[in-house]
């Protein structure tokens, strides 16, 4: 499981920093370095990028994980470059700047848009996998979510628009409930599919989300 | 009392319905004329809902004008742009101002229309829905909470008969029946032959299927329906006789071809009637049911 994010343009992060002018730059060991958005590399050419528009880097910090606790750590370890700094700019996904917030009062603006929780199909190739919806179905859809595989999230069967086996938003994009039906034939599970779903709970926790173990 | 369009169903007799298309805007007379071209040569007029997700005025607001001209009306209804709630209170709606007739479909994703950054809803699908008008009928809304005063539809959905795997099509096909579709309006058919054997199959089951005709106004349309619409497939024979015409007279051709199709289909008893869509050209209609000899 990653968390998938794509580099903001750099217009739109000179605007994000437009007023603070000493930044403490944050990458992430984990997902945006796989994703080349926020590793060692991508990390030293933004600090050379954001000098050469004049900003002053106080520091900069690769975190090995940033959504867990290595951050506060990191943060202490850092204390006085991110101090001295106006803000932190974090090239890690979002859950690293949620993460970054229980321990810095200080703005910190995200480098990154995270845009969705997948997996690496092939080298390179990131796929939505799951939407965390809280009613799994893949054990009747032959381990194809439909509610991310499907453009529509449908769950009772393909809509008019597959079309050979793709989808009608992309011709590139698989149709997933072609994708289900070859799959359950395969397993000789067509019945499944035969199975009326009723609409979905939208509410299974109580947004916002939250969940205590005991 | 059963709808006039389910009356005409019940009946026996080969069914024709068309569609209007509602303006983007407020200016209703070119609607209105094409409601008043069709409304006595019909047996329904189905408004279509935001078709290809191009916003436009509204379904409901179509049907209205059908039923104040004398028309009947067939309210197409999908589920990409209102939850739950929005479409039962529209049934409530559509049913308490006369309106007896839903065609539920799922909705063309938000993406290929004309707002692709609005958020696409699909709270329920085109099953949930027809399940939904069931539940309305019994006058309990989704939430089990009973109503005062019920509805009653005559609910239909559609089936694509060219779908390609076709299996997963039929499949979903037998969950609308089994929902309580009461008849289906098929996406475009050109290939007659495959057509029969999909009514062989469906013939199976009591829901009355109305095949789907979309004049082909061009060669060129024809082409690019063939290679970029989902679920239709036309026949290069047919390609061939629109493109062997000079221009100014496809038009004419394409007419022909619909008209061709609907007598077959009528003569062999192949289906229960046909669902006549001549997307923008909408004036032609009769000059279609015409060359069909209706
Ligand atoms: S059905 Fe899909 S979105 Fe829901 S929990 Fe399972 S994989 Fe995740
Ligand atoms: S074509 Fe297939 S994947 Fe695309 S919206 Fe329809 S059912 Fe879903």
């Amino acid at each position: 499981m990653k968390s998938i994010t794509r580099q903001k343009s750099p217009e739109d992060i000179q605007q994000g920093l437009s007023g603070l002018d000493r930044v403490f730059i944050v990458g992430c060991g984990t997902c945006t370095t796989m994703t080349h958005t926020g590793g060692i590399d991508e990390v030293v050419a933004m600090k050379e990028r954001l000098q050469e528009q004049g900003k002053r880097v106080t520091g900069f910090t690769v975190i090995p994980t940033a959504c867990d606790d290595m951050t506060e750590l990191a943060m202490k370890e850092n204390g006085p470059a991110i101090s001295s700094a106006d803000c932190i700019l974090s090239m890690s996904c979002a859950l690293g700047v949620h993460r970054m917030n229980l321990y810095i009062g200080k703005p910190i603006i995200p480098a990154v848009d995270t845009l969705f929780i997948g997996i690496e199909d092939s080298p390179g190739y990131f796929r939505e996998a799951c939407a965390q919806c809280g009613q799994c179905l893949l054990g009747e859809t032959a381990g194809i979510c439909p509610i991310t595989a499907c453009h529509k999230g449908l769950v009772n069967g393909p809509c008019g628009g597959t079309n050979n086996g793709r989808c009608e938003v992309d011709k590139e994009k698989d149709c997933a409930w072609t994708l289900i039906y070859n799959r359950l034939k395969e397993q000789d599970r067509l019945d499944l599919m035969r199975k009326y779903q009723p609409p979905r709970n939208h509410h299974v926790t109580l947004a916002p989300r939250s969940l205590r173990i005991q | 009392m059963a709808s006039r369009f389910k009356q005409a169903l019940d009946s026996g007799k080969f069914v024709i319905t068309s569609e209007v298309a509602p303006p983007k805007g407020t200016n209703l007379e070119k609607m209105f004329h094409h409601i008043e071209l069709l409304k006595d040569k019909v047996d329904g007029i189905n408004i279509t809902d935001h078709q290809s997700s191009v916003m436009r005025y509204p379904s409901l607001g179509g049907c209205l004008a059908v039923s104040e001209r004398g028309g009947e009306p067939i309210m197409q209804m999908t589920c990409r742009d209102r939850n739950r709630m929005a479409l039962e209170a529209d049934l409530l709606l559509a049913y308490s101002r006369g309106i007896r007739n839903v065609l539920c479909l799922t909705g063309d994703a938000v993406p290929v229309g004309d707002h692709k950054e609005a958020k696409g809803v699909f709270d329920l699908d085109s099953l949930q829905l027809l399940r939904a008008i069931r539940q309305l009928t019994e006058g309990k809304d989704l939430g089990g909470n009973e109503l005062d005063g019920a509805v009653e539809f005559c609910m239909g959905a559609i089936v694509t008969p060219e779908a390609q795997p076709i299996e997963p099509q039929l499949i979903k096909f037998e969950k609308k029946v089994e929902a309580g579709a009461e008849f289906f309006q098929t996406q475009a058919i050109y290939d007659l032959e495959n057509f029969k054997k999909f009514m062989e199959y469906a013939r199976k089951f009591k829901a009355k299927i109305l095949a789907g005709i979309v004049l082909l106004s061009s060669a060129r349309m024809a082409k690019y329906m063939t290679q970029n619409v989902p679920g239709i497939f036309v026949p290069q024979a047919l390609i061939d006789e629109m493109s062997a015409v000079p221009k100014e007279e496809m038009l004419a051709k394409g007419i022909e071809i619909a008209g061709r199709a609907i007598a077959a289909l009528k003569k062999d008893k192949i289906c229960d009637g046909v669902h006549i869509m001549a997307i923008g050209k909408e004036e032609v209609v009769p000059d279609i049911l015409e060359a069909a000899g209706l």
